[in-house]
């Protein structure tokens, strides 16, 4: 039974995207599975980390008992302030977000779609929505990555042709971590660029609804050193 | 000079209204004025408008929850109107799905800037953010440069209740780290800005000019926390 083989570890999806994150970035980081992303540490790169709040410049989590109540991530945990660190209130935290500061953000989902839309606020048959910054950053940072699992609970695809769910932002996701693999969006669709081990593209393509491209120089998935 | 400081939280927000708006700063748990909040619980005012970040939290803590939970509130605008895990059902949550209080989600930054322009005196302001989704859906869209960009009014209000952490008499305000937030913006808001402060309330001239983060002029109402009051 394919379900049963191993598939990347969360921590193992965050280490890929976070890979990708180039000297001096400004990085925003969404709750939950992102936040991961923080624990790659490449010494080559000085990256800058966003937090909606107002946090420009954010280090680790801060260790027990040496936490400051007044600091915290978007995640509210609590972080360590960086040498050079600052502070500005939410409408100019958004203010900096718009402004096409942020060189990237990465977000969990429930669907990514072939054409770059995604899913990651509201579910159907439910009122309301907790949107947060999402649709800020979706909309007007430089480049949207996306770490999710592969396939929903049920197993049903989440990698669609085109969103079944309310989107967060048309067309702006550019690359995509999954526990199978991963995918660039290309004007033509998911290219699997990466692959599980022990997963083949016709195996990861049976898991997913939109038709991938399977380059030639298809590799397996790149782990930390 | 107008004296500012009031002895008790009841005392600063006894004339709050049925009806009234308030904005409720905070985010993540930081910067949160929960000493007001449970004055504004105990002095009961029914059939307000809340603005605030989200619409209460599952702790024990006051947040603007405990007036919801306690029917205090017709209607909440909110960048979080249901649960980050589905599994998380608050009161607002239940009572919004039941239909007995009213929601607006509003993106983050829209939000926070809906306030500004009402500080600010902008009738209305131009956004990319939610355009092509569901949020946008009915507003009136206009392409500027080539970016298609939706329009979105002023979030005003009648009471803004502000956690600061120093304040002079005068009600210039210093805020520490996150506690920032949607502080300063919402303090400059309201036609009347309520403020609890963590650390000290010192005289007129002892803070620098240049490190206030929010100009005593927007200031009506200070109160110390005191020691058995809540800072976290």
């Amino acid at each position: 039974m394919a379900e049963e083989r191993p598939k990347l570890q969360r921590q193992a999806m965050c280490d890929r995207l976070a890979m990708e994150f180039q000297d001096d970035w400004i990085v925003n980081l969404g709750v939950g599975m992102p936040t991961l992303c923080s624990n790659y540490v490449d010494p080559t790169k000085d990256l800058i980390f966003h937090s909606e709040n107002g946090v420009i410049g954010y280090g680790p989590l801060a260790p027990a008992g040496e936490e400051d109540r007044h600091l915290v991530n978007a995640g509210g945990q609590n972080v360590v302030p960086m040498p050079g660190m600052a502070i500005v209130h939410h409408a100019d935290s958004f203010a900096l977000i718009r402004g096409g500061m942020v060189d990237v953000t990465v977000m969990g989902a429930y669907e990514v779609a072939e054409n770059g839309d995604f899913a990651n606020w509201r579910i159907p048959n439910r009122k309301g929505g907790g949107i947060g910054g999402a649709m800020d950053l979706a909309a007007c940072a430089k480049q949207v990555f996306i770490a999710m699992e592969h396939t929903t609970r049920d197993g049903k695809p989440r990698m669609l042709k085109r969103c079944a769910l309310p989107i967060t932002a048309p067309g702006v996701v550019t690359l995509v971590a999954t526990d199978l693999g991963l995918f660039k969006i290309t004007p033509d669709g998911f290219e699997l660029r990466e692959h599980a081990p022990g997963w083949n593209p016709e195996e990861i393509q049976e898991l997913t609804e939109a038709d991938l491209i399977i380059p030639s120089d298809l590799k397996e998935f790149r782990f930390r050193d | 000079m107008k004296n500012k400081i009031y002895q008790t939280f009841d005392e600063a927000v006894a004339d709050v209204a049925d009806g009234s708006t308030f904005m409720a700063p905070g985010f993540s748990g930081v910067g949160v004025p929960r000493n007001l909040l449970a004055a504004l619980h105990r002095q009961g005012a029914k059939g307000l408008t809340g603005i605030s970040n989200n619409c209460g939290t599952l702790d024990e803590k006051v947040d603007v929850g405990t007036l919801i939970e306690a029917g205090q509130v017709k209607k909440m605008y909110a960048a979080f109107t249901s649960p980050t895990h589905p599994s998380q059902i608050s009161p607002f949550v239940r009572m919004y799905n039941e239909g007995t209080i009213d929601a607006e989600t509003v993106p983050q930054g829209t939000l926070a800037e809906r306030i500004r322009a009402a500080a600010s005196g902008i009738g209305a302001f131009y956004t990319p953010a939610s355009v092509g989704t569901e949020l946008a859906e009915g507003k009136e869209h206009r392409k500027i440069n080539g970016r298609i960009y939706v329009l979105e009014y002023p979030l005003h209000a009648d009471y803004a209740l502000i956690r600061a952490w120093r304040a002079d008499e005068f009600g210039n305000l210093q805020f520490r780290l996150a506690q920032r937030n949607f502080n300063p913006i919402m303090a400059m808001a309201a036609r009347v800005t309520v403020v609890e402060i963590e650390d000290e309330i010192v005289p007129v001239g002892e803070l620098d000019p240049d490190k206030i983060h929010v100009p005593g002029v927007y200031v009506n109402r200070l109160v110390k926390i005191p020691p058995d009051g809540i800072f976290d």
